[in-house]
């Protein structure tokens, strides 16, 4: 079989193997303490850690889209933000 | 409902789960690695970093396209909806009529999506089209082709006529399930018609028009078929939406770099919608 | 969830009595909504009736001269009936392989909490969202390497990425207004899963299944991007085939009305087969 048509890069490679650890992770998180440790924040319903984990990723993928089209400095400091960004979603939402 | 731990409840949805991300992840990682990478054809990639991003977000083309579709989504939700309950509350309860009512309210929903375009083709022509033919007649030269006017009146009475059943039927079958009592008891204390609706029947229609709304806003947002075979997005790309422009520049005109790196653009933004349609549907099931 | 109050004997006999009545023309509203229904349709009906040359040259409201020529066409055709036959089949298939997926799934969902429940949901529920436009981009590519273009099973099994979210969703809503009990009570009586779900649930949400079963045909019939993607020529769906009227003397718009006409008539079956249950389905909200 085939799979050359996928075009697979070095960078997008290590996306992919980054969001993958970033699920088995959170599987063994989950096995280790279960329950996903659920609390109302900021946006007044329950989050688990996997949501905060989902907004963090989202958010960040739309301060690098934001940044892209709106900002002309390396992305780099896009990436910064969403660090920041994600560690306020883990303590707050 | 009290549901027990148990993870080997993975095995049962272990095949849905191959299914489809067969038809999910696969193209969605190969989507990925088009957007960021230029191509000639053959199989031959080159790295362009994140170039096409950078194109789509500074294109005209692509603000407007998204403009377009939030207008048309607009425009068909603020007709759809009050419409869909107004019939609803019209519609007969019981006897021969609740059979005919929904098999053919039900009917259009069944139309294949380019026979929708078909069809309102057919109707809209000014030489060969019932509705255009007699527009013709009493002066007014309805051009869906030409007039991005006209064109957008077909798009939008196209859509009412497809999907406005939905929000009926929805809607309808939140009206049946309020007991009689509730309305006796409104009789008892003389409730005019007007707070019978506001204090009765909305309340009870909540959740299924939630889901009305919601589901008549993400499909009209990825809206491609109908409009395509009846206007091909013109004149000009005056009913051009997201997904029709999008085909457009993979298909039609093989740039799959910037068409991959649009398709992502597109995804993120339905990710966050599908994300605050779900967590606004689980929340309010969880108050009822 | 969409569980009906039940109103106690007393108040059921009374209740029978009470006509509700609403305004004396209430009927007409629902009449003029059908009639703007039925216009469109019936003008794509009566051109399937008329030669091309009627149509292009007079204007009529019923066909002067009825003709069933364009259906004779499309009839006599291989080329044009073998794409309906093409059509039900993926959409037999898919109807087939969503339902059978999706049931042991919708249970799991419906009884079980396991690790990345919730999560697994929301993202199955996202590919109902998700444009098809989006993933069709590499579809071709993709079941290419599997050697499965132009085959129906390839177009059933692309179909389920919006159509199996849809059953595990109406399946897990009827599942749960099922009483755990029950399933209790048949393990301590023996039966193992395998049995109690086929002997026992399968039969109590059968109503649920007729419902996935309509969504699942709906949403497979009525799809053309993702069908025309993966279909060449041996399993191309109907709907890929009537852009073909056009030739090089113009549109055959008598043949086009003719074959979409066609088109409807599975539709309208399914619809009277499953009449009773279409509003119990939309009761629950999930289509």
């Amino acid at each position: 079989m085939d799979f050359s048509w996928m075009a697979w890069t070095l960078p997008t490679a290590l996306f992919f193997a980054t969001m993958i650890a970033f699920l088995l992770g959170m599987a063994v998180w989950e096995y280790v303490s279960p329950g996903g440790a659920p609390r109302i924040g900021i946006l007044r319903f329950e989050t688990t850690r996997g949501d905060r984990l989902f907004l963090s990723l989202l958010g960040s993928a739309y301060i690098h889209i934001a940044w892209l089209g709106f900002v002309n400095l390396d992305l780099w400091w896009a990436t910064a933000l969403s660090l920041i960004y994600a560690y306020c979603v883990f303590r707050l939402v | 409902m009290n549901k027990t731990w148990n993870n080997k409840a993975w095995f049962l949805v272990l095949p849905a789960f191959i299914v489809v991300a067969f038809s999910a992840i696969i193209p969605l990682m190969t989507v990925v690695n088009y957007s960021v990478q230029d191509t000639f054809g053959n199989n031959e990639f080159f790295w362009a970093g994140t170039e096409w991003f950078k194109e789509i977000l500074d294109s005209d083309r692509f603000w407007s396209s998204l403009g377009r579709n939030l207008m048309f989504s607009f425009i068909i939700l603020v007709i759809e909806i009050p419409l869909g309950i107004f019939i609803a509350l019209n519609m007969p309860r019981r006897g021969i009529g609740v059979p005919i009512c929904l098999v053919t309210m039900a009917m259009p929903l069944l139309v294949p999506w380019n026979v929708v375009g078909t069809i309102w083709q057919l109707l809209c022509r000014s030489d060969i089209g019932l509705l255009g033919y007699a527009l013709a007649r009493i002066g007014i030269q309805f051009s869906y082709a030409s007039d991005p006017l006209h064109a957008w009146i077909t798009v939008v009475a196209m859509d009412v006529w497809h999907w406005t059943s939905l929000v009926v039927l929805l809607s309808y079958a939140g009206l049946v399930s309020i007991p009689d009592a509730y309305y006796q008891a409104a009789r008892i204390d003389g409730a005019s018609r007007l707070s019978v609706f506001r204090y009765i029947q909305l309340p009870k229609m909540k959740r299924v028009l939630l889901i009305a709304f919601l589901l008549r806003f993400m499909d009209s947002f990825m809206i491609y078929t109908e409009p395509f075979v009846a206007t091909g997005g013109g004149p000009g790309t005056s009913t051009t939406f997201l997904s029709i422009d999008l085909v457009k520049m993979a298909i039609g005109q093989f740039d799959l770099g910037p068409a991959a790196a649009m398709s992502l653009i597109y995804f993120l933004i339905i990710l966050l919608l599908s994300w605050i349609f779900y967590t606004v549907m689980t929340s309010s099931d969880a108050e009822t | 969830m969409a569980t009906q109050q039940s109103p106690s004997p007393a108040a059921a006999t009374s209740v029978a009595h009470v006509k509700r009545e609403g305004p004396k023309f209430s009927w007409i509203v629902p009449l003029v909504y059908i009639v703007f229904l039925m216009i469109p349709i019936y003008w794509l009906v009566v051109i399937s009736f008329k030669s091309n040359f009627e149509v292009m040259n007079s204007f009529s409201i019923i066909p002067q001269d009825p003709t069933l020529r364009n259906y004779k066409v499309i009839l006599t055709d291989s080329s044009w009936y073998l794409g309906y036959v093409n059509s039900i089949t993926y959409v037999l298939m898919n109807m087939v392989i969503s339902l059978l997926i999706a049931l042991p799934a919708a249970y799991a969902f419906s009884r079980y909490r396991f690790v990345g429940d919730k999560h697994l949901f929301f993202w199955l529920l996202t590919n109902r969202m998700a444009p098809p436009a989006v993933f069709a981009l590499p579809f071709f590519q993709l079941y290419s390497a599997f050697g499965l273009i132009d085959t129906h099973i390839a177009v059933a099994l692309a179909h389920c990425l919006f159509n199996l979210p849809l059953a595990i969703w109406i399946l897990e809503g009827f599942m749960s207004g099922i009483p755990k009990e029950i399933d209790e009570t048949a393990y301590i009586d023996g039966y193992s899963f395998p049995k109690f779900f086929i002997k026992i649930f399968i039969p109590m949400i059968a109503s649920g299944i007729g419902v996935a079963a309509f969504f699942c045909f709906m949403f497979s019939w009525v799809e053309l991007l993702i069908a025309r993607t993966l279909t060449t020529t041996s399993a191309k769906p109907i709907s890929a085939i009537m852009t073909r009227t056009v030739s090089a003397t113009g549109m055959d718009w008598g043949v086009l009305a003719a074959a979409g006409a066609l088109t409807l008539i599975p539709g309208v079956l399914v619809i009277w087969f499953v009449r009773n249950y279409i509003a119990k389905g939309f009761a629950l909200g999930r289509v």
